[in-house]
């Protein structure tokens, strides 16, 4: 228990090995702890944007399918638009058709009419000059009673 | 075992000293008082041999985990030694707020080192002196934190570092200032102040060495009457009971010794922090 050059030398193994601790172990391991401080630092916040990014991409589908089925609707509805236009583009068509086919089915049939009386306002005439030759005995002469026959013809 | 208690604890408490005696020339002293005899110039071997022992232990274990120390997943010896110097990082960037690159593995130095020699209390006090004496070695005291010489070796080199920033840092002007003007601001009452900041001062490194050592002589001491306690020779019922009492005591005083030695391995540190961070102060009025 007697103070000794025991003091000496153990203060200089002391200065030794802080000299050693300070310049080889200490900051080696504090620069290691460091970076992997830094790497974790940083996988945390890659970690963090991932998860944002994931949300943005998240309610971006969301609004690109909400986008997505209005439109379809959309396009669902001009359709259906359009069908019902073309039906009844369709039914007018026909309807002018049949109307049409009706008035050229009433036309050939006036005309067939009068082709008709003309063909037997003809008969008549000559019917009748027939007839009024065997009651006169005589033959009328076409030519000098054109206008009492075409009279009679207009009257007929 | 031939000896008395009496020496029996003598033997315990003596270092193995080598130095020079008059009639003898360069020798191993062979009891305490020619250790006496050997006067200053002479050196606690045993003393030396366990702190350089320890030390170079501490510096393999954390210089083999610096050289293969990666930013990556950390093994377990690697993470062991990152609580280690994380703890002690923590604690000084909590008391110490100046640049100082010294500091801190100063700290760590000083605790792992301590931790380690103290730890040496909880090997069982007669082993490895048996060893020893079994290999021809008179005396054998295995922790060096029991030798006055190897705490105040270390309170001693932190006083220096005291010393030499206080000067540093405050100018030698501003440092006998803080001697002389402190607690009393007023050129009446230096001669007060300089005695108070001066035991204040010297106080420093005497409580941070004598502490350790007081602490530890303290434990060691009581390690050496427990194993009195159950080394009773003769194999009677009250031997008996003494014995294994002296075993439960033994168990008892270890776990707690275990609290001990920690705390003042993290004490000293902590405290050489504190000092130094007093030191840096540079004293605003």
């Amino acid at each position: 228990m007697n103070i000794t050059s025991t003091l000496i030398a153990q203060s200089v193994v002391f200065i030794v090995f802080v000299w050693i601790c300070m310049r080889f172990i200490w900051p080696v391991l504090i620069e290691a702890m460091r970076q992997r401080q830094e790497a974790i630092a940083a996988g945390l916040q890659a970690a963090e944007d991932a998860d944002r990014r994931l949300q943005e991409a998240k309610s971006g589908a969301q609004d690109e399918l909400a986008k997505a089925k209005e439109e379809a609707q959309a396009i669902i509805e001009q359709a259906r638009g359009r069908a019902q236009q073309m039906v009844e583009a369709a039914k007018d068509e026909a309807r002018e058709e049949g109307a049409r086919l009706k008035e050229a089915a009433r036309a050939e049939i006036d005309q067939e009419v009068n082709r008709a009386k003309e063909s037997l306002r003809a008969q008549v005439a000559t019917l009748a000059v027939q007839g009024a030759e065997k009651v006169l005995g005589e033959s009328v002469d076409a030519a000098k009673h054109a206008d009492i026959l075409d009279r009679l013809a207009a009257e007929l | 075992m031939a000896e008395t208690t009496g020496e029996y604890i003598q033997h315990h408490l003596t270092n193995l000293t080598y130095g020079y005696l008059p009639e003898k020339g360069w020798t191993f002293a062979h009891s305490a008082d020619e250790a006496t005899a050997m006067g200053f110039w002479s050196i606690n071997v045993d003393s030396m041999f366990w702190s350089i022992g320890l030390g170079v232990l501490f510096l393999w274990l954390f210089a083999s985990v610096a050289k293969r120390a990666t930013s990556g997943v950390p093994d377990g010896l690697q993470n062991a030694i990152e609580m280690i110097i994380e703890f002690i990082q923590d604690t000084t960037q909590s008391i110490f707020h100046y640049k100082n690159d010294l500091v801190a593995p100063l700290a760590l130095t000083i605790f792992v080192w301590v931790f380690l020699m103290n730890l040496m209390d909880l090997v069982p006090v007669d082993w490895i002196p048996m060893l020893a004496t079994a290999a021809g070695i008179s005396h054998m005291k295995v922790v060096p934190t029991t030798d006055p010489n190897i705490t105040m070796a270390m309170a001693l080199s932190v006083f220096v570092l005291i010393l030499y920033y206080s000067i540093k840092c405050k100018g030698g002007l501003g440092f006998l200032k803080e001697l002389s003007l402190h607690p009393f601001p007023s050129v009446w009452a230096i001669p007060v102040n300089f005695i108070l900041e001066f035991v204040t001062l010297i106080a420093k490194p005497l409580s941070l060495g004598l502490r350790l050592f007081g602490n530890m002589y303290a434990g060691e001491m009581i390690f050496v009457l427990i194993a009195l306690m159950y080394s009773a020779h003769a194999l009677g019922l009250s031997e008996g009971i003494l014995m294994l009492s002296g075993g439960a005591m033994q168990l008892v005083w270890a776990l707690f010794h275990v609290i001990v030695i920690t705390l003042q391995a993290f004490i000293f540190a902590v405290l050489t922090i504190v000092y130094l961070a007093q030191a840096h102060e540079v004293d605003e009025h």
